[in-house]
């Protein structure tokens, strides 16, 4: 019987699999979408995951905040690889820095980790679960801001993770101030954030 | 040309040229993970522009949803590899240190090991 309970939890995954047969085949017919679902039940019944549990709470402003950043953030990375590739001289040093997270779920572990690896300036190369530490290669320690501004970036990063997709007592427990204040506090600092 | 037939190409050359870039990158750079991060970034950035210039010439929107699959698992996996690479070349030996202003990790793990091998003090 747990198990029953168990797979019928994993309905999102399903919706994704059944969601990119769906795109795969590229056009939406009822054909589709029952093949979809009916590939994605046996390849969760097939192969089940390990879960990953998610309790949060998806946020609007703080998911808009996190995509349109980060988009910004990745033609910034490109634009800094692209000119340390072509400028000549010696390519610039890097670090290994630690970082300690705030927030004590795997979850958004795993995906401030992806999301430090794709902005500039950072590559995540280990990651300590149980801690909560990230360990960051940072490609050039002078443009970051030195060490400690690299890992003001990825706490900043984490930041915007939490802000999207944590639960309030999550980010409480974070030390971060509520979402309510963030959006009071924003509108009287538009200018100088 | 169509306006449309412009986007495609200023996205295609971009995305080839940012492409080749990275190729350079990871050619020139001296260490590992230096290079990990012009194989991840400049890389993206390309395949997306490519895949937008393909969108923006096909104009078929069958074919624009799997261009989107294509991006969306490149974000996936590009940080997955990266990371696996930057790892095995720690556990192998293949990070130099003189090429590195802090190495936190490299001390960590070092910690790690005197704990291992001295006897439990309790």
């Amino acid at each position: 019987m747990a198990e029953r309970v168990r797979f019928w939890n994993r309905w999102p995954m399903v919706l994704w699999l059944a969601g990119v047969w769906v795109l795969l085949w590229g056009d939406v017919t009822v054909a589709n979408v029952l093949a979809g679902l009916v590939l994605g039940c046996l390849l969760v019944m097939a192969m089940p995951m390990p879960k990953a549990g998610f309790e949060g709470r998806p946020w609007l402003p703080g998911i808009v905040n996190l995509v349109v950043r980060f988009l910004g953030d990745v033609v910034m990375a490109s634009v800094q690889i692209a000119k340390k590739a072509l400028s000549p001289g010696r390519p610039p040093r890097g670090a290994v820095i630690r970082v300690q997270l705030r927030s004590q779920s795997d979850l958004f572990l795993t995906v401030t980790a992806q999301l430090c690896s794709l902005v500039p300036g950072s590559i995540v190369v280990e990651a300590h679960r149980l801690a909560g530490l990230l360990y960051i290669h940072v490609f050039d320690v002078s443009d970051s801001g030195g060490i400690d501004g690299a890992r003001e970036h990825s706490l900043e990063i984490e930041k915007r993770v939490l802000y999207a997709f944590a639960t309030d007592a999550a980010i409480e427990a974070a030390g971060l101030p509520p979402r309510k204040r963030l959006l009071r506090r924003r509108r009287s600092t538009e200018v100088t954030s | 040309m169509s306006p449309l037939e412009w986007l495609a190409s200023v996205c295609f050359i971009l995305g080839c040229s940012l492409n080749l870039i990275a190729a350079i990158g990871a050619l020139r750079f001296p260490d590992l993970l230096a290079r990990m991060h012009a194989a991840t970034k400049p890389q993206v950035l390309g395949l997306i522009l490519t895949m937008a210039g393909l969108a923006a010439s096909l104009g078929s929107s069958q074919l624009t949803w799997k261009l989107l699959i294509v991006v969306l698992f490149q974000f996936m996996t590009a940080p997955v590899s990266a990371h696996m690479v930057g790892r095995s070349g720690y556990r192998t030996g293949k990070v130099r240190d003189e090429d590195l202003v802090v190495d936190e990790l490299t001390e960590d793990l070092r910690r790690v090991q005197q704990a291992d091998t001295q006897p439990p003090t309790s």
